[in-house]
């Protein structure tokens, strides 16, 4: 009985918390498609000119285009990277593995603005000019951490007994992983992807400070928001691209999930 | 054996070769050409190759970097405090009450608005605190006030408010990876040996949840010193944080070996106080095995 309540009340909590977290992006859809061109109450009517005038605009067009652009390409590049990382860290005993795993990691736990500033230093001397591709190289390593964490997991719940099996089977090596270990963890290869995606889709910072001239998604919302005029028509640009984030994850939960239970291990359950 | 085992090394360096290659590329590098850069003297356009401590002294002789630097910190401080608070029972609740088969699904739906562009989400925090925003314009029209309440945004409490939110998942999760891992029986064999609920809780679980708790601090510690999109918008550029003041040196006043040296001591008393943070803390941390 005392359990329950002590439950209970907790949750009630937990749902209060969780109401918190999603208020401010709950604002997005209604003022999207609110007829007034500022964004306050009372709200004015039902339009959806925002998404018209969204797509009628080639700036905004240039910036997407620009941003998957990089997020495919940072998402790939990435991927491929942090499974090198997660499989030399789950399968191999090897010197300073603690240290390179701690440098592949590092940049999750470092603020972002070191990041962007050190690297446009290094850029700068060695004379790159900024572009997309810049921003390319900056967001395949913030976004590497992220893969290597989906892939240590993907590895580790993998049993090696079934490698050594390949191999007593005339297997070799690359074969035994093509053939074996790669469709095993293939799910959690695709949700990596998608995660460093979304990541790569949403950032900033470095985007902010390496990308030269040539705008993306967050960098042109950035330079709108100064004008109130805008405004309603980031609300409808903030409203797909928080849509398309929550797709990309859901989709990216689902082949996480799957791949965990195609090697037959237990939900540990989130991403991290 | 030992050739098994260096065949094994040989491989696993190979193996990790390519990620760590563009790891030191894009990260070592640049950070250790910061370091040098803070120890070099700032020339019209170009940096002159001469030693020099001077950039430090400027660094430390500066009356506005000492108070960016302690805004900074209180700012974070006070974040982590708020997020840590809130997150704890979150976490508590997910570990001990949520079903198993339910767990992955709420974990998700608090991951989402984390994963979701953080630059909106601050944004979002300035059309509901701004002078026409969601509140003044909704108590409006409500009839609670007549003029717009000022006092919302551009201040420390707003961006305190905004970076609580921004970075609350991040705390919960540490938190609930530490309680998972608390063998339950230990609690039944506090309540059988005569504690209470909430005595159980003081001296079985928290102690045991504290390393999960130290991870959330410095988790959410850490970013929120070095963010630059909260201050900009929220602050409206007025209460500038340490990151944008590396940012305007580097870039704005051009002068990258002083903004790197700025960017090295902001890293030092990041590293110091978390440091002395878990100092502080060590006997949390010797409790777990």
């Amino acid at each position: 009985m005392n359990g329950r309540f002590q439950g209970g009340g907790l949750r009630a909590y937990a749902i209060l918390y969780l109401l918190f977290l999603y208020a401010p992006i709950l604002l997005l859809p209604i003022f999207a498609f609110n007829a007034g061109t500022i964004v306050a109450f009372p709200l004015k009517g039902f339009t959806t000119g925002w998404f018209v005038q969204m797509w009628d605009n080639a700036a905004l067009r240039k910036a997407l285009t620009n941003s998957l652009i990089i997020a495919f390409s940072a998402s790939i590049l990435s991927t491929c990277l942090g499974t090198f990382a997660a499989r030399a860290s789950t399968r191999f005993r090897f010197p300073g593995k603690g240290a390179a795993i701690g440098l592949i990691m590092m940049p999750l736990v470092m603020p972002e603005i070191i990041v962007s500033m050190s690297l446009l230093v290094v850029l700068l001397a060695v004379g790159i000019e900024l572009s997309i591709l810049t921003v390319i190289l900056g967001h395949t390593l913030i976004c590497m951490p992220y893969a290597v964490a989906i892939m240590t997991t993907a590895f580790s719940s993998l049993d090696k007994s079934l490698e050594e099996a390949a191999y007593d089977l005339g297997e070799t090596r690359f074969s035994a992983f093509r053939l074996v270990i790669l469709p095993l963890v293939m799910p959690g290869i695709i949700s990596a992807m998608l995660m460093c995606f979304t990541v790569s889709l949403d950032e900033f910072i470095i985007a902010f400070f390496l990308a030269g001239n040539e705008p993306t998604l967050p960098t042109y919302i950035f330079s709108q928001l100064r004008f109130p005029k805008s405004i309603p028509v980031i609300m409808a640009l903030g409203t797909l691209l928080v849509l398309a984030s929550i797709v990309l994850l859901g989709i990216a939960e689902y082949f996480r999930r799957r791949g965990i239970a195609r090697t037959g291990a237990k939900d540990t359950g989130g991403f991290l | 054996m030992a050739t098994a085992d260096g065949k094994e090394a040989a491989q696993g360096l190979r193996i990790v070769a390519p990620p760590l290659t563009y790891a030191v590329l894009m990260l070592g590098i640049p950070l250790l050409t910061i370091l040098a850069y803070s120890f070099f003297k700032d020339g019209y356009l170009t940096i002159v190759r001469e030693f020099t401590l001077e950039n430090y002294r400027a660094v430390w002789a500066d009356p506005i970097f000492r108070t960016i630097m302690i805004r900074s910190l209180s700012v974070a401080a006070m974040v982590t405090l708020a997020t840590v608070l809130l997150a704890f029972p979150v976490a508590y609740f997910l570990s001990f009450v949520v079903t198993p088969d339910r767990k992955a699904l709420w974990i998700f739906l608090i991951t989402i608005p984390f994963w979701t562009s953080y630059l909106i989400r601050v944004f979002l925090w300035k059309v509901i605190l701004g002078y026409n925003g969601v509140i003044n314009s909704g108590l409006k029209s409500l009839g609670v006030i007549e003029q717009p309440l000022s006092f919302l945004l551009y201040n420390t409490g707003s961006i305190v408010m905004t970076l609580s939110h921004a970075y609350a998942p991040f705390a919960i999760l540490p938190i609930y990876v530490a309680l998972e891992k608390i063998d339950r029986s230990l609690l039944e064999a506090g309540r059988d040996l005569g504690e209470s609920r909430l005595m159980t809780f003081w001296r079985v679980t928290l102690p045991l949840a504290m390393p999960g708790v130290l991870a959330a601090v410095l988790i959410v510690f850490i970013p929120v010193i070095g963010d630059y999109v909260t201050p900009t918008l929220i602050g409206g550029g007025k209460i500038p944080m340490v990151a944008n003041m590396i940012q305007a040196q580097m870039l704005d006043i051009d002068n990258k070996p002083l903004g790197s040296a700025m960017a090295v001591t902001a890293m030092l008393v990041v590293a110091i106080a978390s440091l002395l943070f878990l100092l502080a803390n060590r006997r949390f941390l010797r409790v777990r095995q």
